[in-house]
């Protein structure tokens, strides 16, 4: 029993650039913090990284090759659970690039119930952030299950109109499954009428406390043209000052329609990844408030698309949106069969994470975790 | 205040089993040396079984309140209300697997969770929890308190290294930074009380502090200037002795795991815990003891009332901060944290001990005040103006664009 | 929130995160919105009527074994999305289509409760259910639901889903009507040299009993009956608007 064991829980130490020795640590899959079952493999030096080597794919579901294999139809379900907290958002940019392959118009009120139901997933994913990012602080989830208590009351009207609460499975090519039930906008009314209250009281716990402003303010931060280099989009790209919001740049839906502004950051760092969202939080609620009281009556779908064998004509299409996590894409080509010739997602969270290690270089351990939470990742969509 | 020279039955209650011992073994003829020591050991027992009872029900309360902050109503399955839920917890930690990594050293993976408790349990025996119930009276019972505290941070290191494992390497470093950074600030917070006492025996500091000022206000240290800020830095700093949130950095579980713990399971994991609360209620039992009266009654005329049932409300009171706490901060980073005792913490303390003995030449009372104002608000300003001097510095705007 | 003071005290942040959650602490104990756990297997909240979980097939009349409105066309089985139906048409001795699943079961560990089945259904036999209590000691034959497990009564989905139920009753009817009402004038434009017949109820060939007096008809044999190969290889055209 005394021969030496080499254990994986041993500490284990490599080669640094100038011949001293770093700890390796591995944070993840199973690490507290690390959203899932994303993997970092960190080189300390004391407790500041030296390297950092993302490791993905623990949750590689073969959905894009799945989706080769599925209707079109098929796909939407499976859309859902890409970034599992905006599953609306998801089936919008889906619908909408098959759309653009098939050349579907979609009625008014369509559009506008894809606008409240992506703007209220916004709402959801926001507040789930603040919650999660202030647990990767290391607070004890007072803010996470605020965060929860209020996101329910949005899910409580996703599973009103959609039938779900998370899988909501919403959105059809031309349109939108089924008309909203009874009493269903008064009560997204009301619900969007309490939330700034609620904003408030979350503003009041985060945003002014000292030690959150310690553990943010000037971590994290990278100008924006590498940010623009390494494809960033979101929260994260408006966070260090770069106008660029898919809703205004592309116009797709109605939004042209819709008054709201797209707040921008001037640092790029962690707090102003906060503060971005808490102020898109806001606008998203504008929108909601003009659509609810705005939303025309008429046909949720356009009745000529066929919900069984849909073959959309030959031909690609590229159809972006603004998801809450950043630009959301879907590129489909289709060889007129019922299934995609190829499907491709593009997503802003596995994109996002690619300027991970740069962000994290030269901090400390504790300050990978938070940077990592204000990325805000959802592994379904990164590992896909 | 009642006179001490009649104490109550309920006043004595708590030493009735070592004096009833004591008697019986002096009864039988056994040599006094001994039967003292009986008493003494009982006194201890008392002690320790109170502490971990209350340990007990501190893991359930400090749940249901962490709970109700968080909107949710907590354990509430295993008994009425979850009472029950602390059995539950024990039996569970003690049915599971004790799990020794390959790379741990065996006993010093043993020793650590075994040693973690026996300081705190040593550290409560010399405070006195009513005017007659001190376990073990101690002339010099703060030094001990000190040179028994500083032990934890071995064994925590102890458990970090010992694991053969990287996050409880880093824990344990992280540890051993924090808590030897921390006792500074402690100490020399208490100081200042022992200064102004001029005693090491935590049974007359706290008989010192009888009495009233204006006839109402009880005359304890933190009703001082130099007390409130010795006070609000004992609190702190002890927050971080007891390795809770906001400065839980060695556990730091959304870093490092469970820092020093993470190698451990079952039985050793819960001694780990109690070893924690223990220490947690020594630090607040001795923070009581300095700046809050021990057991003196808040309020005049409520003499009538056991000593020790003012010591423990006292108590209670102090650890619903701690989890109040708890429920609502993030977690600081290891450099602010270091940052913080070094930078702040401990020139405030230092800077407190001319205040108290200002304080004491000035005879305290309102001359007092005026004099140890400039200590009080001073530091304050300092702060106020380094803190809105970096606030101003990175004051952010938000544009929009249309 | 995006200007900060000019002149804020240390510490003012820290005592406002206290705040909230000391009154969240209070709030807790006074207030519903404040504690809005469900102490679960006690209470339960109630469904939204659009919540959707696992799918069944409704059965006309009072059993589910020749009731059932499924005709084993299989477009469910191969739109379902993880594909996790599984359905044997059922035939006679001499391999004549029955119009009715032989086979039908649904894997609960595979199905994603999409409802893609009960929205491509033509013959409006199957829609999702809303238990969600579907544990199972067994991992496999637990979650494997056949038949008789999905089959549930036409009742019962106008009870759970009583908008939807009554849309489908609604849609069977006119239907009913319009093809008594095609079938009538086909008949009398047959029989128009033959003696004027009073307006008689269409006779159905029906191999099973009609539906029971609560529920409307069943259409299927009729309009599987227009076509001639088995219906698994048939693509309906023309659904109705999907619910």
């Amino acid at each position: 029993m005394s021969a030496p064991v080499d254990s994986l829980s041993q500490p284990r130490f490599v080669a640094g650039d100038n011949g001293d020795r770093l700890l390796q640590v591995s944070l993840g899959p199973q690490h507290p913090s690390t959203h899932g079952v994303f993997r970092m493999n960190v080189d300390l030096d004391g407790e500041t990284v030296v390297r950092l080597k993302p490791v993905f794919g623990y949750l590689h579901r073969n959905h894009e090759k799945i989706a080769e294999s599925a209707t079109y139809l098929g796909s939407i379900p499976y859309t859902d659970r890409l970034d599992y907290i905006c599953s609306l958002t998801n089936n919008w940019a889906y619908a909408l690039a098959v759309e653009k392959l098939a050349g579907i118009e979609v009625p008014e009120r369509a559009e506008y119930l894809r606008i409240i139901t992506a703007e209220l997933t916004r709402l959801i994913n926001h507040t789930a952030f603040a919650g999660f990012i202030l647990g990767d602080m290391g607070a004890w989830g007072s803010a996470l299950m605020y965060a929860f208590r209020e996101r329910e009351k949005i899910l409580d009207l996703f599973e009103d109109l959609t039938g779900a609460r998370m899988m909501c499975n919403y959105m059809r090519f031309g349109g939108c499954r089924c008309d909203t039930p009874e009493g269903w906008v008064d009560r997204a009314k009301k619900v969007v009428a309490e939330y700034p209250a609620f904003l408030d009281e979350l503003e009041q716990l985060l945003l002014g406390n000292e030690i959150l402003l310690a553990r943010t303010r000037d971590v994290g931060a990278l100008p924006a043209a590498t940010l623009l280099d390494g494809g960033i989009t979101g929260p994260l790209l408006r966070a260090a000052g770069c106008a660029y919001d898919v809703r205004k740049v592309d116009g797709y839906g109605l939004y042209s329609r819709f008054k709201f502004r797209v707040p921008l950051g001037g640092h790029g760092d962690c707090y102003d990844r906060i503060m971005i969202r808490f102020l898109e939080m806001r606008e998203s609620l504008a929108i909601l408030r003009e659509a609810l009281d705005t939303l025309p009556a008429g046909p949720v779908i356009n009745p000529k698309v066929k919900v069984r064998a849909f073959k959309p004509p030959v031909g690609e299409a590229y159809a972006r949106i603004e998801g809450p996590k950043g630009e959301l894409g879907f590129y489909l080509v289709s060889d007129g069969s019922p299934r995609p010739y190829r499907y491709r997602v593009r997503p802003p969270s596995f994109i996002n994470l690619t300027l991970l290690e740069d962000m994290c270089l030269g901090r400390d351990l504790a300050d990978v975790v938070v940077i990592l939470g204000s990325i805000d990742i959802v592994l379904g969509e990164v590992d896909r | 205040m009642s006179p001490a020279s009649a104490p109550t039955f309920l006043e004595t209650l708590p030493l009735l089993p070592q004096r009833l011992i004591g008697d019986a073994l002096r009864s039988l003829g056994i040599p006094e040396a001994f039967a003292a020591a009986a008493e003494t050991a009982v006194a201890a027992i008392i002690v320790f079984s109170l502490f971990a009872g209350m340990f007990a029900l501190l893991s359930l309360i400090e749940r249901k309140v962490l709970a109700r902050v968080q909107n949710r109503p907590g354990p509430n399955r295993v008994g009425p209300c979850g009472i029950l839920q602390p059995v539950a917890d024990g039996i569970k930690m003690l049915t599971k697997e004790d799990v020794v990594p390959v790379s741990a050293d065996r006993l010093l993976h043993f020793l650590a969770p075994v040693l973690i408790v026996i300081p705190s349990i040593l550290a409560l025996g010399v405070l006195p929890y009513g005017r007659e119930w001190v376990p073990v009276p101690a002339t010099l019972g703060l030094l001990f308190f000190f040179a028994v505290g500083a032990m934890t941070e071995l064994s925590i290191f102890l458990a970090g290294w010992a694991s053969g494992s990287k996050f409880p390497l880093l824990g344990a470093m992280r540890a051993i930074a924090q808590m030897v950074s921390y006792e500074l600030p402690l100490i020399l917070s208490a100081t200042a009380v022992v200064m102004l006492s001029g005693t090491l025996s935590l049974p007359e500091i706290v008989e010192k502090q009888g009495g009233w000022t204006l006839g109402f206000l009880p005359a304890w240290n933190l009703f001082t200037p130099w007390g409130l800020v010795a006070g609000s830095i004992f609190f702190i700093a002890g927050i971080a002795e007891a390795n809770r949130c906001p400065f839980d950095l060695p556990e730091g579980e959304s870093e490092i795991v469970a820092g020093h713990m993470t190698e451990y399971s079952g039985f050793k994991y819960a001694l780990f815990f109690m070893g924690e609360y223990l220490g947690l209620f020594a630090l607040s039992s001795l923070g009581i003891t300095l700046f809050l009266g021990g057991w003196q009654a808040p309020l005049p005329g409520l003499g009538f009332v056991p000593s020790y049932v003012w010591f423990f409300l006292k108590l209670a009171v102090v650890i619903f901060l701690f989890l109040w706490i708890r429920a609502t901060f993030p977690r600081v980073r290891m450099d602010q944290l270091m940052r913080f005792a070094w930078m702040f913490l401990i020139p405030v303390a230092l800077l407190n001990l001319p205040s108290a003995a200002v304080w004491h030449y000035a005879g305290g009372g309102l001359m007092g005040w005026l004099a140890c104002g400039p200590f009080l608000v001073l530091p304050y300003l300092a702060l106020t103006i380094h803190f809105n001097r970096k606030l101003a510095q990175s004051t952010r705007t938000y544009r929009f664009a249309e | 929130m995006s200007a900060a003071p000019k002149w804020i005290p240390p510490g003012i942040g820290l005592l406002q995160g206290l705040a909230v959650t000391g009154k969240n602490f209070i709030g807790s104990f006074f207030r519903a919105d404040r504690m809005t756990t469900v102490q679960y297997p006690e209470e339960r909240v109630t469904l939204s009527p659009n919540s959707r979980n696992i799918p069944f097939l409704v059965f006309d009349g009072g059993d589910p074994d020749t009731g059932l409105r499924c005709v084993a066309c299989g477009i469910c089985e191969k739109e379902c999305p993880p594909q996790c139906i599984y359905i044997v048409l059922d035939r006679d001795e001499n391999g004549k289509s029955l119009k009715r699943p032989k086979v039908f079961d649904i894997d609960a560990s595979v199905c994603m409760n999409c409802g893609i089945c009960a929205e491509v259904c033509p013959f409006d036999s199957i829609f999702m259910d809303q238990e969600y209590e579907l544990s199972s000691a067994d991992r496999f034959k637990g979650l494997l639901f056949d038949k008789a497990t999905l089959a549930k009564s036409a009742t019962y989905h106008a009870k759970i889903r009583p908008l939807e139920a009554a849309a489908v009753a609604e849609r069977k009817r006119a239907e009913e009507a319009k093809r008594a009402a095609a079938q009538a004038a086909k008949e009398a434009k047959a029989k128009a040299d033959a003696a004027k017949k009073a307006e008689a109820p269409p006779t159905i060939s029906n191999a099973r009993p009609a539906g029971g007096s609560a529920s409307p008809p069943d259409l299927s044999p009729t309009r599987s009956g227009q076509e001639s190969d088995p219906p698994k290889s048939t693509q309906p055209t023309a659904p109705e608007e999907a619910p």
